[in-house]
This record gives C-alpha cells, sequence and structure tokens, in this order.
C-alpha cells in the first residue's frame, strides 16, 4: 500500500501548492505595468504550456521502453500520460487565445508557440488515433508508441520552423527583459503546483488502467471457467 | 553493401511492377497537374497575385500527390501476401524500409520532374533554378522517410488509406513550412545564403526521421 500513500501525499502537497499560487497570482503579484490585468493569465498558462512539453516527453520514454520490452505498463505509463498531456495542451490552447484576445485583439494568430502548440496538439490526436485503429490491443499499442516516439523528436523541429517562419515574438521579451522577483516566485510556485498535480494524476490514471487490466483478465478467467463448466 | 543489395532489389522490384503497370505514376502524375488546375482557378490567374502563391500552390499539390503514391507504397502489397512473402525473406526488416523508401522516392521524384516543368509553363515562372531543385529533393527525402513508415502502419489498420494524412501531415509540418519558405526565396531569386536556415532544417529533419523511422520500422510491420 506504498503507492496510495505516496498519492495521499501528493493530493496534500498538491493541493497546498496550488492554494498557495492562487494567493500569489491573485493577491500577491503585483499586476503588470503594460499589458494590465490579463498578464495574470501568464502564471497559468507557463504551467500548462510545461505540463502538455512534460507528459510529452513521459511518453516518448515510455514509448521507447515498451518497444524495447514489450511490457504492458510501459505503454499504460505513455498512454496515461499522453491523456493527461492532451487536456493540458487544449488548456495551453485555450489560455493562449485568452491572452492573445487583449493583447494583440485577436482571438488567434499564428504566433510561432500557439501554432507550434497546435501541431502538437495534432500530434497527440494522431497518438490515440493510432492506437484506436489498429485491429489488436497490443498493435495498438505498438502503433501508438510510434506515433509517440515520431512526435516527440519532431518536437523541437516544429519549434524551430515555426519560430523562423513568424520571427520572435513579443512574449518572448518576459524572459528576455527578467522577471520582476516577486513574479518570478509566482511562476515558480504555480509551475511546482502544477508539476505536482500532473504527478498526482499520473499516478492516479495508471492504477485505474491497471485496475481496468485487473478486471479484464478475471473476466475473461471467469468466461472460460464457465464454458468449461458447461460442457 | 549486401545490406543496401538487398534493399535495391527491393526498389527494383517495386520499378519494375510499376513500369509494367504504369498504375501509380499516371494516376499520380495527372492527380498533381489536376491541384495545379483547381488552385489556379480558385485564386485567379494574375501574374502579381500567382507569384505571391505559387510556392503554397507547388508543395500543396506535391504534399498531395506524395501522399497518394506514399498510401499505395504497401496496399498492393498487403493485398496480394507480398508483405508476408517479404517477411519470411532472409532480409533484416530494416532493409525492407530501405527498399521501399528509396522506391517512393523515385517515384515522387519523378512525379516532380514531370510537374515542375509544366508548373513553370503555366505560371511563367522561373521555377527551373538549382536552388529550386535542392529545395524539393531534401522535402521530397522526408517527406518518404516518414510516409513509407506510417505507410506501413496504416496498411495494418481497420481504416487504412484514411490514417496516413491524419498521422503523416503534423508531423511534416516543419517540412512544409521550410519548403514553401525556401521556394519563396528561390522563386525571388535570392542568394543561396539566404535559404540556408530553411536548407538547415530540413537536412536535420531527413537525416532525423531516416534514422528514427529505420530503427522503429520493425516495429511497425510486426506480425
Amino acid at each position: 500500500m506504498g503507492k496510495s500513500y505516496l498519492r495521499n501525499i501528493l493530493s496534500a502537497v498538491s493541493f497546498l501548492l496550488m492554494a498557495a499560487s492562487l494567493y500569489m497570482v491573485f493577491v500577491y503579484v503585483p499586476t503588470e505595468a503594460t499589458m494590465g490585468i490579463v498578464q495574470r493569465i501568464f502564471y497559468l498558462m507557463v504551467p500548462v504550456a510545461w505540463l502538455s512539453l512534460l507528459s510529452f516527453l513521459i511518453v516518448f520514454i515510455g514509448s521507447i521502453l515498451y518497444l524495447r520490452k514489450k511490457q504492458s505498463r510501459w505503454d499504460v505509463l505513455a498512454r496515461s500520460s499522453a491523456e493527461i498531456g492532451i487536456i493540458f495542451t487544449t488548456l495551453t490552447l485555450i489560455t493562449g487565445s485568452l491572452w492573445a484576445r487583449p493583447v494583440w485583439g485577436v482571438w488567434w494568430t499564428w504566433e510561432p508557440r500557439l501554432t507550434a502548440t497546435l501541431v502538437l496538439w495534432f500530434i497527440y490526436l494522431a497518438y490515440f488515433l493510432a492506437r484506436s485503429l489498429a485491429a489488436e490491443e497490443h498493435r495498438g499499442a505498438t502503433f501508438a508508441a510510434v506515433v509517440g516516439i515520431l512526435g516527440f523528436v519532431d518536437v523541437p523541429i516544429i519549434g524551430l520552423a515555426t519560430t523562423l517562419w513568424r520571427g520572435i515574438h513579443p512574449g518572448a521579451l518576459i524572459f528576455q527583459g527578467g522577471l520582476a522577483p516577486s513574479m518570478l516566485l509566482t511562476l515558480m510556485v504555480s509551475l511546482a503546483a502544477f508539476t505536482a498535480l500532473y504527478s498526482l494524476l499520473l499516478l492516479q490514471r495508471i492504477s485505474m488502467k491497471n485496475d481496468e487490466i485487473e478486471i479484464k483478465r478475471l473476466l475473461g478467467l471467469t468466461a472460460e471457467r464457465h464454458n468449461t463448466g458447461d460442457r | 553493401m549486401r545490406f543496401l543489395s538487398k534493399a535495391l532489389v527491393i526498389t527494383w522490384k517495386d520499378a519494375l511492377s510499376e513500369m509494367r503497370t504504369k498504375e501509380v505514376l499516371s494516376s499520380v502524375v495527372v492527380f498533381a497537374l489536376l491541384v495545379i488546375v483547381i488552385f489556379n482557378f480558385a485564386f485567379g490567374a494574375s501574374q502579381e497575385k500567382m507569384l505571391l502563391v505559387a510556392p503554397g500552390i507547388l508543395w500543396v499539390t506535391f504534399t498531395f500527390a506524395g501522399m497518394l503514391s506514399i498510401n499505395r507504397a504497401f496496399i498492393p502489397e498487403k493485398e496480394q501476401g507480398c508483405l508476408e512473402g517479404l517477411m519470411v525473406c532472409p532480409i533484416s526488416r530494416e532493409a525492407i524500409y530501405i527498399g521501399k523508401m528509396l522506391g517512393s522516392l523515385l517515384f515522387m521524384l519523378i512525379v516532380e520532374a514531370i510537374a515542375l516543368p509544366i508548373f513553370t509553363f503555366l505560371f511563367n515562372l522561373p521555377v527551373l533554378s538549382l536552388q529550386l531543385v535542392v529545395v524539393t529533393v531534401l522535402a521530397t527525402l522526408g517527406f518518404v522517410a516518414v510516409g513509407t513508415l506510417f505507410s506501413a502502419l496504416a496498411v495494418n489498420t481497420k481504416a487504412r488509406e484514411m490514417v496516413l494524412p491524419i498521422l503523416f501531415l503534423p508531423i511534416v509540418v516543419p517540412l512544409i513550412i521550410s519548403a514553401v519558405k525556401a521556394s519563396e526565396l528561390a522563386l525571388s531569386r535570392e542568394s543561396w545564403a539566404t535559404l540556408a536556415s530553411w536548407l538547415g532544417i530540413m537536412g536535420a529533419f531527413d537525416v532525423i526521421f531516416l534514422v528514427v523511422s529505420f530503427l522503429v520500422f520493425a516495429f511497425v510491420i510486426e506480425e
């Protein structure tokens, strides 16, 4: 029962960090001078964008290990991370739009990072599609792993190509100019809170998936007993 | 060396069956021409407008035509049980990948070699330059490197040719961006130095995806 212990600790940690980051975002941190109140989205957007990349890294690692070792637990890891990843990628696109509207006056701009995130979102979709269209489950897992590996390798190239395509965007100035210490601290707490939440969700999803596999196995077993009993 | 000769046998097999049937090549060339003509209607035929949209038309045409021909790379193999035959042959899976990849590369380059002069002729553009040839070859190599792998994957799924574009297009986005931008620069007769960063991205893409696809191909066709 060590795992549920770990999950309890993670729940507590992410709850506390999340509460702290909410306080810091809305009360502690000063409003940004040029962009105004909308700049506070920044403390949500950066962590969810970070998680969409982190999830894909875990998908990549899980996929490689699955292809090497053919153990279903690596596929469970990759798949669970991809499920969480596509949610955070969607959130990145939504918060990106919410940011773009007041700052640039449009919901969507073909801004390099937003574009790269959109492509990442499509690759996540391809990951699930490759799995669902395979005839057998283990083939689907293999196909998904292949998409997971190619997709992750593609991410830096997509980033490079979209950046060169559109030139440097205003957001990059935030990092170049350096953040005020209070803003940096708020960002760090938010990042920590979301990373803890990610770990919690991942563990939760993996244990759910494992339970599903176990139930399927048991159902198969009872069906077999039943059949042989009839004869 | 023996590895390469084995791969080339597979390429030769594909070329031979194509020479006898002319199934893929003829339909893909006609398809490419039709796309060019339809784009002409979509954008209107004025010369200034054409210079703006030409790189886009060129690469949409090549992407669709490429997808059509790459899709065919494994479907006949699967339908006629040839894939099983290849897999029981005493050759590595990697040799199958390289062989099929070279075959698709050859087909696509032939299609492009026919379509590019016609493109020049129809739109009155200076398409036939060394720069554009280099851009086309680099982009096509990346296309078939990824395409051959996904074609083998798609043929083993329930939806077959429907799957390929959805898997393939997001991955080749950087290639399409670079090809369009580099063609744009080449058409306005810029120097090689301005093209360098785009050619660099395409070169890196080609090398990385040839290696990665080579490594994972065996898992895709495994029964």
